[in-house]
């Protein structure tokens, strides 16, 4: 089994040299430290910066430089600031390579839902729904079972969508599953150590191709 | 050339308030919100708003303002987290809440003023964002795609914060406080811009302006900008 570090450097392999990169808030955020040598991303915030750096020296923070996730951050050689409307005809016209986000729930036809649980206090989609209609290659980071220990890769999503056929990518604690294409059936691509093909079986209840 | 300079925000909003109106809010999260033209608007007492900004404050700072006072009957935002109040007011049935996608927000914003009634996108397909909207399949480079028509939003007012202002109205943004302000500035019927510095006119080089004057049409410089921190993260130093 993958510790939440171990899950984010095993996204952070996905990453490719040149690629521009979105990561989602929580969990994804790490993946930003585990960028392997010699591979070059710039990473992109949705509220308006390309080429984000990291958290400033204590008693350097700029209110008027945060993250998407609305923390102080800094900027690097690379830096552009840019308005919203910029920011999101980078993620919706196609222009960024990789987004990197959390889920509740996964399903098998590539479905995502990570934004309303009806009954509760919803806050927002925020850019979640931009950000899987657009970007080229959707992967998501969560853990494999909910709280209850339901599954979160499913055959078909009990929540509200964030979007329809979408995640190319999940990689959880236990393994990863891909598809070659947007349409084609989930595989199997990797165990955690100590994970057994049936212990995956066992806590999944989407359909993947062993 | 008229005169777009007030000398407070009070004064730059006289006579452009009234009950039920629309107003675009700038800013993300706190981070280049118009924090003085919020304040004058509290001052005001103008009710029932319908405020379209990506976020809706936090409690006792930004549009939480307006909140505890209840003078916003709408919200058109992306994300409302970390504010109890709007919460409370929400679930008591107190608050309308309309949630757009947040590019779908800033592209609505845009073609308002831009003259675009509307517009289509893959944003929210199949979601809930898209129910009762019209679909329509575009031929595109990967097949026949599916995408849905979202309106142009245009506001009474539109109260934007801006770093530096010349007396014509040109702006120049900061950073990341950059965001919705833009093309909130072009989709007011009267855009109300607050600015920490103004400069003389010619100062600007006019390659980097970043909104041109014609879509500002009253400006002041405010002072003792608060701007709250919503999270103060940091590093440590290496030991030397």
């Amino acid at each position: 089994m993958w510790t939440r570090d171990q899950q984010a450097a095993r996204a952070a392999k996905e990453l490719q040299d040149g690629f521009y990169v979105n990561l989602g808030i929580g969990m994804p955020t790490l993946v930003a430290n585990f960028i392997p040598e010699g591979v070059d991303v710039t990473l992109q915030s949705e509220n308006g910066m390309l080429g984000m750096g990291p958290f400033p020296f204590a008693g350097e923070e700029d209110p008027d430089l945060i993250n998407a996730g609305k923390q102080t951050i800094t900027e690097l050689d690379r830096t552009s600031y840019f308005s919203s409307t910029d920011s999101f005809a980078m993620i919706r016209g196609g222009h960024i390579d990789l987004s990197i986000l959390g889920a509740m729930e996964v399903a098998d036809n590539g479905d995502i839902a990570n934004w309303m649980i009806p009954g509760k206090m919803v806050k927002g989609m925020g850019g979640a729904m931009d950000l899987v209609a657009g970007v080229k290659k959707i992967i998501v980071l969560m853990e494999h079972n909910a709280k209850d220990g339901s599954a979160k890769f499913k055959t078909a999503c009990t929540l509200p969508l964030t979007g329809k056929g979408v995640v190319d990518m999940v990689i959880s604690e236990l393994a990863v599953l891909a598809r070659p294409a947007k349409g084609a059936p989930f595989r199997l691509i990797e165990l955690a150590p100590g994970i057994d093909l049936d212990m995956l079986k066992g806590r999944t209840e989407g359909h993947f191709e062993a | 050339m008229a005169n777009k300079l007030y000398p407070d925000a009070k004064a730059a909003l006289d006579g452009l308030l009234f009950d039920g109106m629309t107003i675009m809010s700038g800013g993300f999260g706190l981070c280049g919100i118009p924090e003085k033209l919020i304040a004058a608007l509290r001052d005001a007492g103008v009710k029932d708003l319908t405020v379209i900004s990506n976020n809706a404050g936090v409690d006792g700072f930004g549009l939480g303002q307006l909140l505890e006072t209840r003078q916003i009957a709408k919200m058109i935002s992306s994300y409302v987290g970390e504010n109890k109040e709007f919460e409370r007011q929400y679930l008591a049935g107190e608050l309308q809440l309309e949630f757009n996608p947040q590019g779908t927000l800033a592209e609505r914003i845009r073609a308002g003023g831009a003259g675009i009634p509307g517009f289509y996108t893959k944003t929210g397909v199949g979601t809930l964002v898209a129910e009762g909207k019209e679909h329509k399949d575009f031929a595109t480079a990967s097949g026949t795609e599916t995408y849905i028509l979202e309106t142009g939003l245009v506001a009474d007012v539109s109260i934007v914060k801006a770093w530096k202002a010349d007396p014509y109205g040109n702006l120049i943004f900061r950073k990341t406080s950059r965001n919705f302000n833009p093309m909130m500035a072009t989709a007011g019927k009267v855009t109300v811009v607050e600015v920490e510095e103004l400069v003389p006119a010619g100062t600007f080089d006019p390659d980097h302006i970043h909104t041109p004057g014609v879509f500002v049409q009253r400006l002041f410089v405010g002072r003792d900008y608060e701007k709250r921190i919503e999270q103060r993260t940091v590093r440590q130093r290496e030991p030397a």
